[in-house]
């Protein structure tokens, strides 16, 4: 595939070699076992499994390097539907999913559900809203539709401003998580540890662009849903026999209530909307709603997924593939509750109540990752209480085959999932901001003139850019993966969501309409996160109280939203209605078939 | 086949596109939002260890997405080829 002609041969066998490839992953993790029963120590397998896994992407990388444009922004819009899926998987299920998202249900319970519900149910709004109409424009980028909609560059470069607010926030996150994975299995400092991991994901990215993030990210999918299965289905059959964690965890769930109680929990796992007093608040209730309908939204409005579905070869792979999708990201996230609970219940039993002098190593390997785990002797008994245990949500997923005593090589495959989702989302995010960068900013505003090595020279340059300043931020450990993941989506919900549907569902939308309601939307979205957030005191002096409703800002957009949707609607009516020439151009991306119009 | 639909047959076909847009948008609303508004209520039901509540949370209503998800793309595409707008 290192040259567009050999294209049609490796499509049309992409299903042996995915399936090859896979085959040669579970023999790879086999062997790794064997040799760990020889004896041979925790850090090399850890260290095998980090650098091959970061190896075959890298060579995927590189033989999918590419001088044409439409490879490069596109992967030649050759990705059949069901590869689609997988790499829109991987592209979707970043460090918070794979790392973070079961250890919040650990730790939260039943609220942290609001994850679960929010990170799937999206992809409906894709489905039925956006994903066919925006493969039937079939630019390359997002703000290219606003800009084709919206008639010119004021949309655009809105759309260009929202798309880099949110998926910079984003790729931080991602930075953060990379960093975390590769500080501990490599054994290095965390801020050498995430430039390590950057160029792992340059090396994706650069030489091929879409092209090479497509084909990788199918490989990081294939072994991110394998890492992420192994351990819990283990557990699965160890506890009770059926290697189905899906079914049985329903009895780890009954275990916990009962081991909360003699431990003195009362907020307990599965009850709905408690406190930390375990008394249901309509704070809580209210927070569990805002986040959902904000993540959901954000979904249908982040970017790098919708790009996605520029790639396929037609409106009806599109649709195809977003069912595709979803059913690759449930096979993940119907499983991470399992996760959460299988955890809960191994450290429920076999960590709290043991004498602290005899907790295994994976205490002391934890504790050195900058004080995401501590265990203090508050009362100086010796023994561990459940006060004296305090685990952070980043580190549940991956500490928990050795926290239930598994052999260190499922250790060392769930640390290659969870870079595999780091770096497959870090990498669509990366390229969501330099195509629209080099693409929309540089190509269409600046230099239309310029030609075509050029504007694939830009692209390149500043894809290096934008990723040496995310790792630089992370660096700085900004907030916890899953709270700044929260805030990309509703910077993205609150800026894109309501010109791109009503942009296809409403001729009536104006240019102007689009732009006020875009700008004014995502000005509250931001102005709410960022005085809550790093201004809570002006904030209360300005509104007499510390949240708008006892809404977190995770949920920001919960205010924006309404404000874009109502300011587009009243602007709209107020200015003249959009030309013939634009209703035709609507008209013709609703509908599978013939060109699209002014195009 | 003519390649553009006249302003009445783009009529009618907008029309079943949009009644199946709704249609999965209010499922959609249901499995998202509503069930999970008595999810207090719900889990006082245990099935197989479940609370019911948290069942639909963590399980139910995801299944619920994917089988929309699906449907969508069955129905659309029967809707397209009816009207012979799908593509060659």
């Amino acid at each position: 595939m290192a040259n567009s002609n050999a294209g049609g041969g490796f499509i049309g066998n992409l299903g042996k070699i995915y399936g090859g490839y896979a085959g040669g992953f579970i023999v790879f993790t086999l062997i790794l076992a064997v040799l760990e029963q020889m004896g041979v120590p925790n850090k090399i397998i850890g260290y095998c499994f980090v650098i091959l896994t970061i190896g075959v992407y890298a060579y995927i990388g590189i033989l999918s390097r590419t001088m044409d444009l439409s490879e490069y922004y596109v992967a030649g819009r050759r990705v059949p539907a069901l590869y689609n899926g997988m790499a829109t998987g991987a592209d979707w299920m970043s460090a918070a999913s794979f790392i973070s998202m079961a250890g919040g249900i650990y730790l939260g319970g039943y609220n942290a559900l609001g994850y679960v519900l929010g990170w799937t149910g999206g992809y409906v709004l894709v489905g039925i809203l956006l994903a066919p109409y925006l493969r039937k424009f079939g630019q390359f980028t997002v703000p290219d539709f606003l800009g084709a909609r919206y008639e010119g560059n004021g949309a655009r470069l809105c759309g260009v401003i929202v798309l880099f607010c949110a998926s910079f926030t984003y790729i931080v996150a991602q930075c953060f998580g990379i960093g975390i994975i590769t500080a501990r299995f490599l054994g290095i400092p965390f801020e050498i540890a995430i430039f390590v991991g950057l160029l792992g994901i340059l090396v994706c990215s650069m030489l091929g662009g879409m092209r090479a993030v497509t084909w990788t990210q199918v490989a990081q999918y294939i072994i991110l849903i394998i890492a992420y299965l192994v351990p819990v289905v283990w557990l699965s059959t160890k506890k009770y026999g059926i290697p189905i964690p899906e079914l049985t965890y329903g009895q780890a769930l009954q275990q916990i209530t009962l081991l909360e109680d003699k431990l003195g929990v009362v907020k307990h796992f599965t009850d709905a909307f408690t406190n930390a007093k375990g008394e249901f608040t309509w704070q809580e209730f209210n927070n569990f709603w805002a986040l959902v309908l904000c993540l959901m939204i954000g979904t249908a409005s982040l970017p790098h997924i919708l790009m996605r579905y520029f790639t396929t070869p037609s409106v009806r792979e599109a649709r195809n593939s977003v069912a595709w999708s979803i059913f690759f990201i449930f096979l993940l996230y119907f499983t991470a509750p399992a996760y959460a609970a299988f955890a809960k219940l191994e450290v429920y039993q076999n960590v709290i109540g043991q004498p602290i002098a005899q907790l295994p190593a994976w205490v002391q390997n934890w504790s050195q990752v900058g004080g995401l785990l501590t265990i203090k002797d508050g009362n100086s008994d010796g023994i561990l209480q459940l006060s004296e245990f305090v685990i952070n949500q980043d580190i549940i997923v991956l500490s928990m085959p050795e926290i239930a005593g598994l052999p260190y090589v499922v250790s060392g495959l769930v640390a290659a999932g969870g870079l595999a989702a780091a770096l497959s989302t870090a990498d669509g995010l990366l390229l969501a901001i330099a195509n629209a960068l080099s693409h929309d900013v540089y190509y269409k505003m600046i230099d239309p003139k310029a030609s075509t090595a050029r504007r694939l020279i830009v692209a390149r340059g500043l894809l290096v850019v934008v990723a040496i300043i995310a790792a630089a931020v992370a660096g700085t450990r900004p907030s916890g993966i899953i709270q700044m993941v929260a805030w990309a989506f509703s910077l993205a919900a609150a800026g894109l969501f309501a010109p791109l549907v009503l942009g296809i569902w409403w001729k009536r939308t104006t240019k102007i309409g689009a732009i006020t309601g875009m700008m004014s939307g995502f000005a509250v979205c931001l102005f709410y996160l960022v005085m809550t957030r790093y201004a809570p005191v002006t904030f209360k002096e300005m509104f007499g109280t510390d949240l708008w409703f006892g809404i977190r800002n995770i949920s920001s957009a919960l205010f924006g939203l309404p404000v874009a949707f109502v300011v587009t609607y009243v602007v709209s009516l107020m200015t003249p209605e959009p030309s013939k020439e634009m209703q035709d151009f609507v008209d013709s991306i609703r509908v599978p078939r013939g060109v699209v119009a002014g195009t | 086949m003519a390649d553009k639909l006249d302003a009445a047959r783009m009529q009618e076909y907008w029309n079943k596109t949009s009644r199946l847009m709704w249609t999965i948008f209010a499922l959609w609303l249901f499995f998202a939002f509503f069930i999970h508004l008595f999810a207090v209520q719900l889990n006082g039901v245990t099935i197989l260890g479940f609370p019911l509540g948290f069942y639909m949370a963590a399980q139910g209503s995801l299944i619920a997405f994917v089988v929309l998800c699906v449907w969508n793309a069955i129905a659309q595409n029967k809707i397209d080829e009816e009207f012979g707008v799908q593509e060659d």
